[in-house]
């Protein structure tokens, strides 16, 4: 969890201290419907008596108004809330703004509930540093989701790509009376690939699933499709790749890699996508 | 009262309008847009010679043509445009055998392309300058 000047970043959790650019030099409303274009909201007052306090610009969108979303302003009270993103809205939404709309439930990286864009990359709120984000944090929903509520994105699309992919077990042959045994060296092949929590981080930092979400599966629920592909358990292989060998489901994949630099568990799905290129590749040959 | 919210779309999250550019984004689409422009670059080609079938005027007047700055500045725009393709390619060879994915390697090697494009366009301006002085 480091701010870094580094040209070479080694780590997802490494923060460029001075971004070149901070987004893409486009109209802000660029490629927008007019449902979804963001308004103008209310600044908050400042907390009284506070000495230490930070600018939140924050994503807001209430269904129940009819009105478009809307980007509203807080100023948290650092001396009084917790060091990271996530105890910075549970600030506002405890002592400002009751109706500030987020999930979270672990608030230590584990289940991926407060993935969110933070500074303009996807990351868990709960493991990002106040001290990371800009002077003005900017904090709206994953992008490219169909917002519920605020920062409520609807999951709804990508865990049904990911019930595509038929993510458990399968085999042909007789269950045995015990476990399906499993060797140490096929245990290892599952590493970085078994820790993904489905926060979809990823996903929504892939410029090919904005595009083209509908078809193409995104890099999370490809990750996870390798992960099953690489179990020296399953028997489904072959039923497999033919489910995946598709110009959209997986080869809209053009090896962006802003999957790999945004995943905050450190996995990588770009590499894992390669490797279900290199297996349809190999089986072909 | 305004529309019931089951019948009215829920607006999507802003993507490409708030997204920071990285080195992975920046030249995944660099790599698009350099191919766009090479493709261009070769309908000009062939306009070269077409040029050069017609005859000396012709020629002189693509030539002519060629040799204005903003002509120049067109060209060495292509040479680099054809070596950060050219070196992109490379670097998309390499990852489908499935090497180069860890972070550090992503980004080395980004940092790397854009180095080589550089020292390849102005090597071979330079080449080309001293071999027109012989000539």
């Amino acid at each position: 969890m480091t701010k870094t000047h580094e040209m070479i970043i080694t780590s997802s959790d490494q923060v460029p201290q001075r971004p070149a650019l901070k987004r893409f030099p486009i109209p802000r409303n660029f490629g927008v419907t007019p449902e979804s274009r963001i308004e103008r909201g209310r600044a908050w007052p400042a907390p009284q008596g506070a000495t230490r306090t930070k600018t939140f610009e924050i994503y807001r969108y209430d269904p129940d108004s009819g009105k478009n979303p809307r980007l509203d302003k807080f100023e948290v009270d650092l001396d009084g809330c917790g060091p990271m993103v996530l105890d910075a809205l549970i600030w506002i939404k405890n002592n400002v703004d009751s109706t500030l709309t987020f999930r979270r439930s672990c608030r230590e990286g584990i289940c991926g509930s407060c993935a969110m864009n933070m500074d303009g990359t996807n990351w868990l709120a709960c493991t990002r540093y106040i001290d990371e984000t800009e002077n003005i944090a900017r904090i709206y929903p994953l992008a490219n989701m169909r917002v519920i509520k605020d920062l409520v994105p609807d999951l709804t699309h990508v865990l049904a790509q990911y019930e595509t992919i038929e993510p458990w077990l399968q085999t042909t042959t007789p269950a045995p009376d015990r476990e399906r045994l499993q060797a140490p060296e096929d245990r290892e092949k599952l590493d970085g690939y078994y820790e993904c929590i489905l926060c979809f981080c990823c996903t929504s930092g892939c410029p090919s699933h904005w595009w083209n979400g509908d078809r193409f599966l995104g890099p999370a629920v490809l990750l996870q499709a390798w992960r099953w592909l690489t179990d020296s358990r399953d028997e489904a292989t072959g039923r497999r790749l033919d489910g995946l060998e598709d110009p959209f489901r997986l080869y809209r994949c053009h090896t962006i890699l802003n999957c790999t630099r945004t995943c905050p568990k450190g996995l990588n799905p770009g590499k894992a996508i390669a490797e279900i290129k290199k297996m349809i590749a190999d089986r072909q040959s | 009262m305004s529309q019931p919210p089951a019948k009215r779309v829920r607006p999507l999250s802003p993507n490409i309008q708030i997204y920071r550019p990285q080195l992975t984004s920046v030249l995944s689409i660099a790599n698009r847009i350099t191919g766009i422009f090479l493709s261009a670059c070769a309908v000009f080609l062939v306009f070269w010679l077409v040029a050069a079938a017609r005859g000396p005027q012709a020629y002189a007047r693509f030539d002519a043509l060629i040799g204005s700055w903003p002509g120049q500045l067109v060209l060495l725009a292509a040479t680099f445009a054809f070596f950060l393709h050219l070196c992109g390619g490379i670097r998309h060879l390499v990852w489908d055998t499935v090497r180069g994915f860890e972070l550090r390697q992503i980004y080395a090697s980004g940092w790397l392309l854009i180095a080589a494009s550089v020292v390849l366009t102005l090597a071979s301006w330079v080449a080309s300058l001293v071999i027109a002085g012989q000539g």
